[in-house]
């Protein structure tokens, strides 16, 4: 069986191909160990990182945005992002807050990725 | 009129970049001047990941990526004004600024240009229709989604596969909506594979190439788009025509730098980017005048937008020190390949980074760079694409002061 992967793991994109069985794997293309290690992962249960936003109260912007600290399931993101979406938060907010510990038990942390202060300190940012 | 080593304009990702920078090389009298309120740029909207593997070897999203500059520049104190729009620049470098406490003025030796770029719109492409509400470039659907907590439509078009027209066709999947399909007008598409794949493909989303819209309709709201093939001049082909229910068009038509302030200081303009014409210090044709980043030159990656305003703060901190730099009397030029080539200048005495990008897809071509009759580098390039920027580091050692430098692409 030939199949043919676009690396996601850096801009570089490599076109990389798997030929033959599992467990023994011919792997082409790939510039680094990353795309090889992608490329197993794909075949068998392929990673993703989201990024989304949660609500923020009284913040000087209505949203924080977030992101996982490690990749989930393909599969789970959809699930993932209505667990992320019943968070709302009261500024402040700082970058790197953990919002959601361990995820649906996926073993990944929802962190806060912008510093959203409380509104009235809005404009004296100088 | 207050005086200032170095006036930057634009708190992006390349002005951030070179204050920190300047202020390293010793140049501490500098003021950055930002009109949004607060530092950072477009990387505050570009909420996804995928960020800093080249400069920090990990992958951030681009408020965090902002971060790491931004707060460096205000624990260094480093000067800078938000709400702050320049006005005007003259050529003796006086800037004039609109501020919160009022109008500004200032007298520097140097001005840095890092005012990046702005979107294609809708006028710029001149497509045909009525003109509901509904039509969107990809930034403005960005920051009302990821800035505002607005969501912008439900049944979703997007015409062009730039970047950003891919990554908001996720973030809008995502956020609960349907994504019809990406149309894009070349035989090609014009953004990173991997977005492709990561943005499109996951979730089902198909791609188009050598299509484009053609009608628009919807009195209110947008109601509907025509789409249309269009053949290898790029004309749409009669008959062709497929009209697709939807209340909302994305445009990610192209990016183009912000060059007001640049034209009003008397900077010429290189005939292939037509930004500015740069030499190798990134120093315009006035002289203490410099450019970098999106305003130079659309990057892909916004690490080699923080590498190159580096690069710029190396001529810039020598300049402000020694009155001068050497003159860029040399010229870079390409080939039919070759587009986006920058430095336009050199002077031949340092180090010297070209930065292209191929006009179409190639596989298997080999990059020369010749100067008179030597062959100054030669890479091997398995694949090229417009989507990637090429840059090409040439030792100044490796260079004379008498013959022009020539950039050819042989498959």
């Amino acid at each position: 069986m030939l199949r043919t992967f676009t690396c996601i793991m850096c801009p570089q994109g490599c076109e990389i191909t798997a030929e033959g069985a599992e467990g023994a794997l011919a792997i082409t293309g790939n510039k680094c160990k990353k795309g090889k290690e992608y490329v197993e992962q794909e075949m068998t249960n392929p990673m993703r990182n989201i990024a989304t936003s949660i609500l923020v109260e009284d913040g000087e912007l209505p949203l924080a945005s977030v992101r996982l600290t490690k990749p989930i399931p393909k599969a789970r993101i959809f699930d993932v992002m209505g667990a992320i979406r019943q968070v709302k938060r009261q500024a402040p907010v700082c970058e790197g807050d953990v919002v959601i510990r361990d995820v649906l038990g996926l073993g990944s942390d929802v962190i806060v990725t912008k510093t959203v202060e409380k509104a009235e300190q809005e404009g004296k940012d100088r | 009129m207050r005086n200032v080593d170095v006036v930057i304009i634009g708190g992006g990702p390349a002005g951030l970049a070179a204050a920190l920078e300047l202020y390293k090389k010793d140049v501490k009298n500098i003021l950055i001047l930002e009109r949004e309120k607060s530092l950072g740029g477009i990387l505050r909207q570009c909420i996804h990941d995928g960020f800093g593997l080249t400069r920090f070897g990990e992958t951030l999203s681009g408020p965090e990526y902002a971060s790491r500059f931004a707060s460096q520049v205000k624990a260094l104190g480093i000067p800078y004004m938000t709400d702050t729009t320049v006005l005007e620049l003259t050529p003796d470098k006086k800037v004039y600024a609109a501020s919160p406490e009022g109008l500004i003025e200032l007298q520097a030796k140097a001005v840095v240009l890092a005012m990046g770029c702005r979107e294609r719109t809708r006028g710029a492409i001149s497509i045909p229709g009525t003109r509901p509400a509904g039509v969107y470039t990809a930034g403005v659907a960005q920051a009302y989604i990821n800035l505002k907590n607005r969501m912008v439509g439900r049944n979703v078009v997007i015409l062009g596969s730039g970047d950003i027209g891919m990554i908001m066709a996720r973030r809008m999947t995502l956020e609960g909506a349907k994504v019809i399909g990406v149309f894009e007008l070349q035989p090609y598409a014009s953004g990173l594979p991997r977005n492709i794949e990561q943005c499109l493909n996951d979730y089902n989303i198909p791609l188009q190439l050598s299509h484009s819209v053609t009608d628009i309709k919807g009195v209110e709201r947008l109601e509907s788009v025509v789409i249309s093939q269009v053949d290898e001049h790029l004309q749409p082909i009669p008959g062709t025509e497929k009209e697709y229910p939807c209340d909302t068009l994305i445009l990610s038509v192209g990016l183009i730098p912000e060059n007001e302030l640049t034209w009003m200081a008397g900077a010429e303009a290189d005939n292939g980017t037509k930004g500015a014409s740069v030499d190798e210090y990134f120093q315009t044709t006035v002289p203490g005048v410099f450019a970098a980043g999106n305003v130079l030159h659309v990057h892909d990656l916004v690490d080699f937008v923080s590498m190159e305003a580096e690069a710029l703060a190396d001529g810039a901190a020598r300049y402000v020190k020694e009155g001068s730099l050497p003159a860029a009397d040399r010229k870079v030029t390409g080939d039919d390949m070759t587009g986006q080539l920058v430095p336009s200048r050199f002077s031949g005495q340092d180090d010297v980074t070209i930065s292209f990008r191929v006009r179409k897809p190639v596989r298997n071509c080999t990059v020369e760079v010749w100067q008179g009759e030597n062959l100054v580098k030669k890479l091997k390039f398995p694949k090229a694409l417009p989507a990637e920027m090429i840059q090409i580091p040439l030792k100044a050692e490796k260079l004379d002061k008498d013959h022009d430098l020539e950039v050819k692409v042989v498959c």
